[in-house]
């Protein structure tokens, strides 16, 4: 059976030759992670992904997208993702490398993209500092001092002087952490104290407990998205902090919309900034959340659907300037400074670090038909990673 | 005096090198050629079944459980990354120094281990990897926490073997250093030294009866499977470039007690078979269903311990005499 299949394509093939050669199927690797904590990131971006190709046809620049998933659960072991991402070279033959949801697993293969001249869209790991560990490299997703430096801007502007920070201790945290103080302080803010936690199974309930006898005017929060948020805001309730005048400020994983529905009510007017909300107002988002809604309606878009619709969006548009060549180094060149209009605003590639400028939003959490929202209401437009400043 | 003799013979007879032996070690030698593509797997599989075997002379020889072994593999594994990363990038010289620094962890902590019995020892093992992996997580600017330890850059093996892509260089020297301990293995079960191991896990009362210094046989061989689970660390660090944090994670950890039942205990075969098996079917699961693989993972497994009670090694000594049974019906 699999060899009569297999006879029929070499068959099929041969007959082919004589055709164009960019009919062979363009094969993206996908390293993503689908099982374990945070399965769910692997799923959205993998959402993003099959609705962009369902949207625009999965055939680019003449060559038809083949996707080959492999699972590097737990996500942050380097060694399955390497191993996973050379796999995709060696034996799969993958034109590019895309997915990478933790920063251990962006790190752990960078070498790889270098090695074998593959491009490597990042669609998710958010540490600033991925895009310098090759030159094939272009990310799509965010960085978190991009996200964090208009947070603490707004803050100091809005009547909050004093700030406890609590970041998750791993790279992204860091980069949070880092930025939040530099940019509030050089704002005229005031950091009352600061505390790394665990990124796995965190217990909020003695930090939460410090926090409140240090009567701070906020609290700024980051946490990978996923149970951590929930667990953060059960716990913010729990010991009544908002009662004691507390607010909370946050990086938007925290309330993501994957999860804001299991937060509950508590989440109501948390201050978050980001770059992408399901509430979004454009034709470009209302589009991708409809299509969103009717092939996945048991689940919300949220920002790693968008970086993986924007992966994927990137990619074709690339393939389209290249002629349909993948070559690393044509791809990292005719990506630089490439525009567009995504579902979460205006984007583009900046030429210098092939990082992702954006709009950064700052929203607040509101019921909006229903459903709980992160509703925009100020913005910082072609926002930069200042990470790499 | 009567001259006493004793008859040495079935003992050099089971130490002498079986064919079923030599043909397993020829199979990862013919699946280099079989296999050209999946290198980066099979040097996975080699370096994870030298973990399984360090687990098995402990567990399989000396009975003693552990729950917390990933924390000597993970120590070697940061020794070699460390000493790689600040200039002493030589494989073998990496080996050493993981080596000597697990097996001396092993003996310290051996002390504390060996004071219980085996639930205490389950905890205490549990405990101790705990703490080295929340040392690791602190400790970020050493090790990377979770991000992991980057710019591990390994020179060539022997000073003539690049480390490369296909992973040729990674499967011939992750396989040549899993043989070579192997077979420094079985020369140790296969000594009194074994032999007196398999005595204390059977009875450990009448031991020291006949003039065996317990303790210190279960120092000596926690402290060897410790050294063992350390150079599997560093292989493991040398063929990637990289350390995770996970390199200490209890999953790790309790994955390899896993394998290790799968296989079969106390016959080093099963640690290596339980591994192939276990990598192999977690491979092939996860490539056909990504999402859900690991419920067919653990289906399987429950499976073949419900009917190969004493793991795929256990099933195969079974076979002959349930082949003669049929025959004699």
């Amino acid at each position: 059976m699999g060899l009569i299949k297999n006879l029929m394509l070499a068959a099929f093939a041969a007959l082919a030759l004589g055709a164009a050669q960019a009919a062979e199927p363009l094969k993206i690797g996908l390293v993503l992670t689908l099982s374990g904590p945070f399965a769910a990131y692997g799923k959205q971006v993998e959402h993003g992904i099959r609705l962009f190709l369902a949207k625009n046809g999965d055939t680019i620049a003449g060559r038809k997208v083949e996707l080959v998933i492999k699972d590097d659960a737990p996500g942050t072991a380097g060694d399955v993702s390497k191993r996973l991402a050379q796999e995709l070279v060696v034996k799969d033959n993958v034109d590019i490398l895309a997915g990478f949801m933790l920063t251990p697993s962006a790190f752990a293969v960078a070498p790889v993209a270098t090695e074998a001249k593959k491009p490597m869209i990042v669609m998710n790991a958010a540490t600033s500092a991925i895009t310098t560990k090759s030159n094939y490299i272009v990310r799509t997703s965010m960085t978190l001092p991009q996200i964090t430096a208009p947070l603490a801007t707004w803050a100091a502007k809005n009547g909050i002087k004093r700030v406890y920070t609590i970041v998750a201790d791993y790279g992204p945290g860091h980069d949070a952490e880092g930025q939040f103080k530099k940019t509030f302080a050089a704002a005229g803010g005031e950091i009352v104290g600061e505390v790394r936690i665990p990124v796995a199974r965190p217990d909020f309930a003695p930090y939460l407990q410090k926090v409140k006898d240090t009567k701070p005017d906020a609290v700024f929060i980051f946490v990978p998205a996923g149970e951590a948020g929930v667990a953060f805001m059960k716990g913010f309730q729990e010991k009544g902090l908002a009662q004691a005048g507390i607010k909370v400020i946050a990086t938007g994983d925290l309330l993501d919309e994957d999860i804001i529905d299991s937060i509950g009510d508590s989440a109501l007017g948390v201050i978050s900034s980001f770059h992408y909300s399901e509430a979004h107002k454009s034709a470009e988002n209302q589009a991708f959340t409809a299509a969103y809604a009717k092939a996945y309606p048991k689940d919300r878009p949220n920002f790693m659907a968008a970086a993986g619709f924007d992966g994927m969006h990137l990619i074709a548009e690339v393939l389209k300037k290249t002629g349909g060549s993948a070559d690393a180094d044509k791809f990292a060149e005719a990506a630089k400074g490439m525009k567009w209009e995504s579902p979460r605003g205006p984007i583009s590639i900046d030429p210098a670090t092939r990082d992702i400028i954006q709009t950064v939003y700052i929203r607040k959490v509101t019921r909006v038909g229903g459903k709980l929202q992160n509703v925009e209401f100020d913005h910082l437009d072609n926002f930069k990673d200042p990470g790499k400043q | 005096m009567a001259k006493i003799s004793i008859d040495l013979s079935p003992l050099q007879k089971a130490s002498a090198w079986k064919p079923a032996e030599v043909v397993f070690w020829l199979l990862p030698v013919i699946a280099f050629f079989l296999f050209p593509k999946s290198l980066a797997l099979l040097s996975q599989i080699a370096i994870t079944a030298l973990f399984a075997l360090s687990l098995d002379l402990i567990l399989g020889y000396a009975g003693i459980i552990s729950l917390g072994h990933a924390a000597f593999f993970g120590l070697g594994a940061y020794a070699a990354g460390l000493l790689a990363k600040y200039g002493w990038g030589d494989p073998l010289l990496g080996l050493a120094g993981a080596a000597v620094l697990a097996t001396a962890a092993g003996f310290i902590s051996s002390f504390l281990v060996l004071r219980g019995s085996d639930l205490t020892r389950l905890m205490v093992t549990l405990g101790v990897s705990m703490m080295l992996y929340e040392a690791a997580n602190k400790a970020t600017d050493f090790t990377g926490g979770v991000d992991g330890l980057q710019g591990v850059e390994m020179k060539p093996l022997l000073g003539e073997f690049t480390f490369d892509l296909y992973g040729k260089t990674a499967y011939w020297y992750s396989l040549i250093v899993l043989f070579l301990m192997f077979w420094l293995a079985r020369r140790l079960v296969q000594s009194p030294f074994g032999h007196s191991l398999r005595g204390i896990k059977q009875n450990v009362k009448r031991m020291p009866a006949i003039g065996t210094p317990v303790h210190g046989r279960l120092v000596a061989v926690y402290t060897i499977g410790a050294g063992y689970a350390g150079v599997a660390g560093a292989l493991l660090t040398q063929t990637t470039q990289f350390v995770s944090l996970d390199v200490m994670s209890f999953s790790r950890s309790a994955e390899l007690l896993l394998i290790l039942v799968l296989g079969g205990t106390g016959s080093l075969y099963g640690a290596l078979i339980g591994t192939a098996v276990f990598m192999a079917a977690q491979h092939y699961l996860s490539g056909i269903n990504p999402q859900y693989w690991q419920f067919w993972l653990g289906a399987a497994l429950v499976l073949i311990v419900l009917f190969a009670r004493d793991g795929i090694m256990g099933f195969l000594n079974r076979l002959p005499a349930l082949a003669a049974k049929k025959r004699g019906d």
